[in-house]
């Protein structure tokens, strides 16, 4: 049996709104889908990040000042909560992924434009109600982890909100991450082979892999946590005979996976940007593959490092510190091929490259400090100490949000037929690397010298140290500035970009800009050859 | 596998080409159960490391009868069995013999999940009393959940395919075909949770 994707039937495009109208309405279609979750999430990366200047203002003084140490708490759990979830999570996976994957799979839409649909409407309301609870008594303040028994002696309506708007943004992730299998697997224009397709639908695949096998222990675990909470059982209570440290296994068994779901994508993405902009062949396209397949594999096996100082038995210590540093391999396996790719291009310094290269900056930064605290006697010392929140801030923000904004350079002009201003795109970039580094690379002095993570008040001595990095909060703030000034510049008189301003080869340039409805006039045009840059112009036949 | 229809006379006329792809409705129902299976295996992972390392005293240790779980798991095969019948009955378009194998599926559902309520009200333990009677009912609730949403499932299908002539028929069958799989999913967690609970 066939099925017709019928944009024109199923969307019901005469009665559908025109202009920026349609993004606020229930489209089907993967570009318009696309677009709302990106802009969704910039909306929610906003809030997050008035957040995290209230944290870095409070911590800029050894004293609990400038908010109650209980608001504090709750600041920082949401601030966790709305970056992870409703920022990285939807851009790198749902934005991208809805407006990329059909293009590169030579698809009209996703193969479950419906589903698709739903996915994304799921998570403004839960964004929403979470954002909501911080103003019901007694919000959520356990962290983003909400680790028991706090997440059950602390105020608890704060808390159920967050479990239900987590369990909808899980739901909505597995809905993605079903439709993204689906899509690559089987939705592949005739005649393209899985080798040749581009990377970042590897990337998705394994990052779909991961959601819709982590995802729903996660889910699993926060409906046993909300018994705990409402029926008062006691899974994970200990009074009552539970045990804590099952909720951690639970929670990390989707919680370290999620890094590679919110990393996954970025790796995907950097490896189509570097090969337009230095104008090579991406170096090395079947190790890049396997491993990307190597971490989904082992992400799903290192879970229990999370928990080194949790009573986790030596055996399983010497395990998942073996299997975590195992992970360097896969990744330093691309990392060597993006600066192979790089090697001898002809590099053209623009924002998406800036942005780019930032990011593999960063994150081998964030990847060294990572085997570091693989290793056990050197996670004890510095176990809930700034060590760690400097190692994975290097990694989801020098790693992912590079990356988003790197993307955002590189496919704004597909999407709206407009070039951003480089100028101001590469002053976002020197005001947000020198922010960033200047923001997280001090903390990692903090953690050694043992100032422990989620606290508001802390020893004098490290004010100094602290300042610098509320400084460089401050400069990542201001570095938005000139991106939404841009943007807005861009919409309003942008110079016009043409099909294909970077002479890429990928399939999504060979369409208009932005795309038609049914993203090409005609046939998919079959890409034998995604990164033939430097050989001959074999895109089409 | 994928078919895009690019055949010449369409392609004379742009607006006209949509896609059209084989069905995968099966393989996302495929993914989905997997996605769920991970969900039971979380809880079965966290009911396995309680038994373990979470030794209830004496006092606390309950003997789960067996009887009414044996039997429980009895109807849920049997009703595999029935359901593989309507499905069978329906490629041979004998639609009244599909439709009366489906109302006897449904029925034994319901059949097992009086019986677990009927469990529920005779063990001697609440929800809240230890860790034990917690996970207990967390799992057997949990599956008792699928059950019901298996037989409204199959309720709505039955009733769907007497309407209008049958709106499932031998060659619309993907919605018999997706239940059946959900229910053979449910069964399978049902044996395995048997063992595990009842027999570990």
């Amino acid at each position: 049996m066939t099925i017709s994707i019928d944009p024109q039937k199923t969307n019901n495009e005469s009665l559908q709104p025109k202009g920026w109208l349609r993004y606020f309405s229930f489209s089907l279609d993967h570009k318009v889908i696309g677009i709302q979750y990106l802009v969704c999430g910039f909306l929610f990366y906003l809030i997050g990040g008035t957040l995290a200047s209230a944290i870095r203002i409070e911590l800029a003084s050894p004293m609990s000042d400038f908010m109650p140490r209980d608001v504090y708490n709750q600041v920082l759990t949401l601030h966790g909560t709305i970056m992870i979830f409703l920022w990285i999570v939807p851009v790198v996976n749902g934005a991208f992924g809805n407006y990329l994957i059909p293009f590169y799979v030579g698809a009209r839409d996703m193969a479950f434009p419906r589903l698709n649909a739903v996915a994304f409407w799921l998570i403004p309301p839960s964004g929403l109600m979470l954002v909501a609870s911080y103003f019901v008594e007694g919000a959520a303040q356990a962290g983003w982890t909400a680790y028991p028994p706090l997440s059950i002696t602390t105020p608890q309506s704060g808390q159920i909100i967050w479990i239900l708007s987590v369990l909808l943004l899980g739901g909505s992730s597995i809905f993605g991450g079903i439709n993204f299998i689906a899509t690559i697997i089987k939705l592949r224009r005739p005649g393209l082979k899985l080798m040749q397709l581009p990377m970042y639908c590897w990337a998705m695949l394994g990052t779909s892999l991961l959601v819709v096998l982590s995802t729903p222990v996660l889910a699993g675990t926060l409906i046993l946590l909300s018994f705990d909470i409402i029926a008062n059982t006691g899974f994970f209570n200990p009074v009552l005979g539970g045990n804590v440290v099952v909720y951690q296994h639970l929670f990390w068994f989707y919680s370290h996976p999620a890094v590679y779901i919110m990393v996954l994508p970025a790796f995907g993405l950097v490896s189509e940007i570097l090969p337009v902009h230095a104008r090579k062949p991406l170096f090395g396209y079947t190790t890049m593959v396997f491993s990307i397949m190597g971490i989904v594999v082992l992400g799903l096996v290192v879970w229990a490092h999370h928990m080194f100082t949790s009573g986790t038995p030596p055996w399983m210590r010497l395990f998942f510190t073996i299997a975590t540093a195992f992970i360097a391999v896969p990744t330093g396996i691309k990392f060597f091929n993006w600066v192979a790719t790089l090697w001898g291009g002809k590099i053209s310094i623009n924002s998406a490259m800036l942005f780019s290269c930032g990011f593999i900056i960063n994150f081998v930064f964030g990847g060294i400090t990572g085997v570091a605290l693989a290793q056990v006697p050197f996670d004890i010392h510095v176990h809930d100490t700034y060590f760690v929140v400097a190692h994975f801030h290097y990694i989801v923000y020098g790693g992912t949000v590079f990356i988003i904004f790197s993307s955002i350079y590189h496919w704004f002009p597909k999407v709206t037929g407009k070039m951003l201003n480089e100028k101001l795109g590469i002053l976002h970039f020197i005001i947000t690397f020198i922010g960033f580094n200047l923001c997280f690379a001090p903390q990692h002095w903090l953690g050694l010298n043992g100032m422990p993570r989620r606290v508001a008040e802390y020893d004098p001595q490290f004010q100094f140290v602290n300042q610098i990095s509320s400084l460089g909060a401050l400069l990542m703030a201001i570095s938005t500035i000139p991106f939404l000034i841009n943007v807005f510049l861009c919409v309003r008189n942008g110079k016009e970009a043409g099909d294909n301003p970077w002479n890429a080869l990928t399939p999504e340039w060979l369409t208009s800009s932005p795309p038609p409805v049914e993203n090409w006039e005609g046939e998919a045009p079959l890409v034998e050859e995604p990164y033939g840059y430097g050989k001959k112009f074999s895109a089409q036949k | 596998m994928t078919t895009l229809d690019s055949s010449k006379e369409i392609q004379k006329n742009n607006s006209e080409v949509h896609e059209t792809h084989e069905d995968f409705r099966m393989f996302g129902l495929i993914t989905f159960l997997i996605a769920d299976g991970m969900t039971f295996a979380g809880f079965f992972a966290a009911y396995l490391t309680y038994k373990a390392v979470n030794p209830l005293p004496d006092g606390a240790i309950y003997e789960l009868e067996l009887p009414i779980p044996t039997l429980n798991t009895i109807l849920l095969l049997v009703s595999s069995a029935t359901f593989h019948k309507a499905g069978k009955a329906l490629l041979k378009d004998k639609n009244s013999d599909s439709q009366k194998w489906l109302f006897f599926t449904a029925f034994l559902g319901i059949i097992f999940l009086i019986c677990q309520l009927f469990e529920y009200f005779h063990l001697p333990f609440g929800l809240t009393d230890n860790l034990f009677a917690s996970t207990f009912y967390a799992l057997t609730g949990f599956h008792g959940l699928h059950v019901t949403l298996g037989t409204l499932m199959i309720l709505i299908i039955t009733w769907q395919s007497r309407i209008n002539g049958g709106r499932i028929t031998s060659q619309n069958m993907f919605p018999l075909e997706a239940v059946e799989l959900y229910w053979h999913f449910v069964d399978g967690i049902w044996v395995i949770l048997f063992i595990i609970l009842y027999l570990l």
